[in-house]
């Protein structure tokens, strides 16, 4: 591996603390040599492979680079890649990751999660994780049911889903991941689709270079008990009319020829989807994940509809560079030694306020 | 005799046993007369906001400035002020000290002060006949004494005359003495138990200089303040010195033979516990790191360790007690000594990733500051019922080993010796200390570093098993012959990527394994891993030839140790044996039972020890109960454990 420079500070030197790869990698390089055992069909073998092909481009040392998971199909996850991984307990996984992440910061960490082991037992280590902004990549992969206990409804499923324990439908309004993590003080959130590769590609690449949590929504497909809960965005008739596809700086149009477009209504403030026409095109919002205020990546996220997924964003919400959490850390770390000198112990032990006992 | 003289059963709490207590002496220059004591036990009570605890703390540190030997028993209310003047409101701090080595804060004060009449309530059933009473008679006014139930004042209706009453207006009196200062009556006030301190201080030759120089670096902010508490406190001194009502002060010398040369300090059970964290850091030489969420009693040691960042040390206050946990098993994964503090409530919640820290065999410490359960229970105050739920909570077969610190300087070495059993054996390991080891005090011999042990660890880097085809491979899970430790290869080791979980896998390689036959090899060789590790054998303190043997572990050494003492003092012979380590227990454990006729339990929940011991050795052990959230009095233990003999 190449020689770790300590990062002096600002932006742009985290990664720049984990080592880099000796020689070229492939993707051959990062794939484990277990089985693996999804079922068939599953969106989680795109995602896998999406990753996989990603890693050589990264060019980090894959002997620090790790994947912690919770529990849960997706949560296997870490067992099919060759480099440094553990599959914990439900729902756990980003405080795991937390003490592993700000105790190392020579390791590039990774989260893998699900819809239920990120939002449901595990929501309150989420939600503080994206707060503190741990530098931690987490792969939300929602698939909007409980796949490995066998299709019971989960936090992100729709409103009245009929389920084996919701038979007259389900009651709770689902989550939205991408205004969770928003109202969480994210610095990065994304969205992208299991079954689009280059896309998924380019959020990975831009999550990856995030300097501190990277929340990475990606919808996938559970073709055992929720099959085609996601065909709206993937079928290329509807996906033109459903998906309006982020691109920080260029003004948000979808739709065929771009015929559809998001403005602001000057009354309500909010975002709405409105045909575009020579008076309104300048009104056209230009996407701006950079901006300070997370107000508009908010209502962004509020554009899609629920039930039918009609006018869901994918792309990158917000990435804004705020602290981060594991750098404050080493920092107070070596402001204490600057101030008192590296600890001495029998100093310690000692302290301010003793006697002595002469035989 | 003077008040100040304990019974002789009393006296037999010292090893050395002489009794000095009630000797006179000439009178001093002062004019007044002098005695010497041996021991004195002093309590003082208050209101919660009163600043007994406090008070307290600074008597502790002159007196172990002093030399003498000392024990301390704090007593407070979980609120944080609770309604003032009421019996829930009540806070105390008890001290022993005395001119030899002791063990307990004492049964019954020699002294109370009470600053109010609901400490004089609160404590007056503790107290002795004869012993001194100092009551601050400000506050024995009509409301006060109602709202406690005194139908008339206890100062005049002749139910206090059994005791050497000292009736003071603590209040009027720090008031006046801090008239140039242009306080408002009410912040004047505030200072009375420096009032307080300082006439104790001079009853007991206290030296001086260290509280007046706590005061002005605790308020070097405030010096006007800083100086109000000191001319309190030197008010108080001199009104001890000039009223005819305190005739007499009291010389206890310092402890000198009852002590092997040496440095000393005074240090609670939580400070000891988190040097000995900071210390096992440091001869493992990996940094600590502790994952914490705040809980009484717990939270004193993650405030402690906050501030020792410059040791390497990284504390995490998370956001819950599992992602406390979760934190800290994050970067044990990563090479580091990773901890987590809490109480029996945060034990319950960390169980499961307890579970996970036993399937990947890593070190991890679980620091659990024992209180009063089930659920909220008692939180300030003590109790040894986390034995079982350390021992067996968790799904699974989940063997983690139980260390046990016996007094508050011992958290130290048993801090460290748990750290040695989590990084030998790689293994959550359980630290179980209580309420009273965490805030009660004694002198602590500071020991030479260059003496602790040695707990270097290493870690894997290269292949460790060559397969069929003659392909050198990692196998996380081939472990140590010896040992049974599985190798720790950290994240950024080249050539040894691999992924460990909470599912069952293959012996050696480390690989999902559902075979049945592998998951009955593996959880049978977790267990003999933990049945394993190397503990020294216990120790049986029986000089005489008993047939009864005293078994405790944990905190219960200082009570159980005195309750001995006399017995032995009164001609009865007992043995004692003390556990520090409750799993796996000592090899010689079982022998020993079977030594004796008799083996008496006795412990602060309902018999979990007597439970494990029964269960293992087939022991008729009798199990002695308290769960009342204090720890024994000696007396009581004597009692019966001489019950015991005699049957």
């Amino acid at each position: 591996m190449t020689e770790v420079t300590e990062a002096t500070d600002g932006a742009r030197t985290l990664l720049s603390l984990v080592p880099k790869a000796e020689s070229k990698q492939s993707m051959k390089d990062f794939k484990s040599d277990q089985e693996v055992r999804w079922c068939p069909g599953c969106g989680d073998y795109a995602v896998l492979a999406a990753v996989q092909g990603f890693m050589p481009e990264f060019g980090l040392a894959k002997e620090n680079i790790v994947f912690v998971s919770g529990i849960g199909c997706s949560s296997r996850f870490p067992y099919y890649m060759n480099t440094y991984g553990m599959h914990s307990i439900h729902g756990r996984a980003p405080a795991i990751a937390t003490g592993l992440a700000t105790s190392r910061r020579d390791l590039s960490v990774w989260v893998v999660t699900g819809d239920g082991d990120a939002l449901s037992i595990g929501g309150n280590h989420l939600i503080h994780a994206l707060r503190r902004n741990v530098n931690l990549k987490i792969l939300l992969f929602n698939n909007r049911i409980y796949g490995l206990t066998k299709g019971q409804y989960s936090p992100t499923s729709e409103v009245g889903k009929i389920t084996k324990s919701t038979p007259m439908g389900s009651l709770d309004a689902p989550f939205n991941p991408v205004s969770l993590a928003i109202g969480a003080e994210a610095s990065f959130v994304a969205r992208t689709v299991d079954s689009d590769r280059k896309h998924l590609t380019e959020v990975l690449r831009q999550a990856a270079d995030h300097q501190g949590t990277a929340l990475v929504e990606i919808y996938q497909n559970c073709n055992i008990f929720n099959d085609g809960a996601f065909e709206v965005l993937k079928d290329k008739d509807q996906a033109q009319e459903a998906v309006i596809r982020l691109e920080d700086g260029q003004p948000i149009r979808f739709g065929a020829d771009g015929a559809k477009g998001v403005v602001r209504n000057p009354a309500t403030g909010d975002l709405e989807v409105v045909p575009v026409t020579t008076a309104n095109e300048a009104q056209i919002l230009v996407h701006d994940a950079r901006n300070s205020s997370a107000t508009t990546a908010f209502a962004l996220s509020r554009l899609a509809d629920p039930d039918t997924l009609h006018h869901t964003p994918i792309g990158v919400f917000r990435s804004v560079e705020r602290p981060v959490y594991d750098t404050l850390m080493a920092d107070q770390l070596d402001a204490a030694i600057d101030r008192s000198g590296k600890g001495d112990l029998g100093a310690l032990l000692t302290g301010n306020d003793t006697w002595t006992v002469v035989g | 005799m003077t008040s100040q003289v304990s019974s002789p059963a009393e006296q037999a709490d010292g090893a050395g046993g002489a009794v000095v207590g009630g000797q006179r002496t000439p009178e001093s220059p002062g004019g007044k007369e002098v005695r010497r004591l041996d021991r004195v036990i002093i309590r003082f009570a208050g209101d919660s906001g009163d600043g007994m605890q406090l008070t307290g703390d600074r008597f502790t540190s002159e007196t172990a400035s002093f030399g003498n030997d000392l024990s301390t028993l704090p007593n407070f209310p979980a609120e944080i002020r609770a309604p003032a003047g009421t019996l829930p409101g009540v806070s105390s701090f008890q001290l022993h000290f005395a001119d030899h080595d002791i063990l307990t804060p004492g049964d019954a004060p020699n002294v109370l002060v009470a600053m109010n009449p609901a400490a004089l309530k609160a404590n007056i059933a503790d107290v002795p006949r004869g012993a001194d009473i100092i009551i601050n008679t400000d506050e024995f006014t009509k409301r006060p004494m109602a709202k406690v139930g005194y139908a008339t004042s206890p100062l005049e209706d002749g139910s206090l005359d059994a005791y050497n009453l000292h009736p003071v207006p603590l209040t009027t009196l720090t008031v006046e003495a801090l008239k140039d200062f242009g306080l408002s009556r009410k912040e004047a006030e505030r200072s009375k138990n420096m009032f307080a301190l300082g006439l104790l201080s001079w009853m007991y030759h206290r030296p001086t200089g260290g509280t007046e120089s706590f005061l002005r670096q605790k308020f070097a902010k405030k010096p006007e303040i800083a100086e109000a508490n000191i001319v309190a406190f030197r008010a108080g001194w001199n009104f001890g010195e000039t009223t005819e009502d305190f005739a007499v002060s009291y010389e206890v010398a310092p402890a000198t033979r009852a002590f092997p040369t040496g440095t000393y300090r005074n240090i609670s059970g939580n400070l000891a516990l988190s040097y000995g964290l900071v210390a096992a850091s440091q001869q493992a030489d990996l940094p600590l790191y502790l994952g914490s969420y705040p809980i009484t009693p717990a939270s004193d040691i993650l405030h402690e360790l906050s501030k020792h960042k410059n040791f390497g040390v990284r504390t995490f206050q998370a956001e819950d007690e599992i992602a406390g946990i979760g934190a800290a098993l994050g970067a044990a994964f990563g090479g580091a000594l990773g901890v987590t503090t809490t109480s029996g409530p945060g034990v319950a919640l960390k169980s499961e990733a307890i579970g996970l820290a036993v399937s990947l065999e890593l070190p991890l410490m679980i620091v659990d500051i024992q209180r009063g359960g089930p659920s909220t229970g008692l939180p300030t105050k003590t109790e040894q019922a986390d034995l079982l739920q350390a021992m067996f909570g968790r799904n699974g077969e989940a063997p983690v080993p139980i260390v046990a610190p016996r007094t508050p300087a011992d958290c130290f070495d048993a801090a460290l010796d748990a750290a040695r059993i989590a990084l030998t054996y790689r293994t959550p390991v359980f630290l179980l200390s209580d309420g009273y080891l965490a805030n009660g005090s004694e002198p602590w011999r500071v020991p030479e570093v260059a003496d602790l042990p040695d707990l270097k660890v290493k870690f894997a880097t290269g292949a460790n098993h060559t397969l069929a085809d003659g392909t050198e491979v990692f196998w996380p899970y081939k472990r140590d012959p010896e040992t049974l430790a599985r190798p720790w290869a950290i994240p950024g080791t080249p050539g040894l990527e691999h992924r460990i979980g909470g599912i069952e896998k293959q012996d050696g390689s480390g690989n999902i394994s559902y075979d049945p036959a592998n998951h009955d090899l593996m959880v049978r060789t977790r267990q003999a891993k933990v049945d394993g590790i190397r503990v020294p054998d216990v120790d049986v303190d029986d000089p005489d030839g008993a047939t009864t043997l005293v078994l405790g572990w944990g905190s219960t050494y200082g009570p159980i140790t005195a309750a001995v003492r006399r017995l032995r003092g009164a001609g009865l012979p007992i043995a004692q044996a003390h556990l520090r380590h409750l799993n796996p227990f000592p090899r010689n454990l079982g022998e020993v039972l079977e030594r004796y006729e008799k083996v008496v339990v006795p412990e602060m929940n309902l018999g979990q020890l007597a439970t494990l011991i029964r269960a293992k050795y087939l022991v008729d052990a009798q199990s002695y109960n308290q769960v009342n959230g204090m720890p024994f009095k000696a007396e009581q233990l004597a009692t019966v454990l001489k019950e015991a003999i005699d049957d």
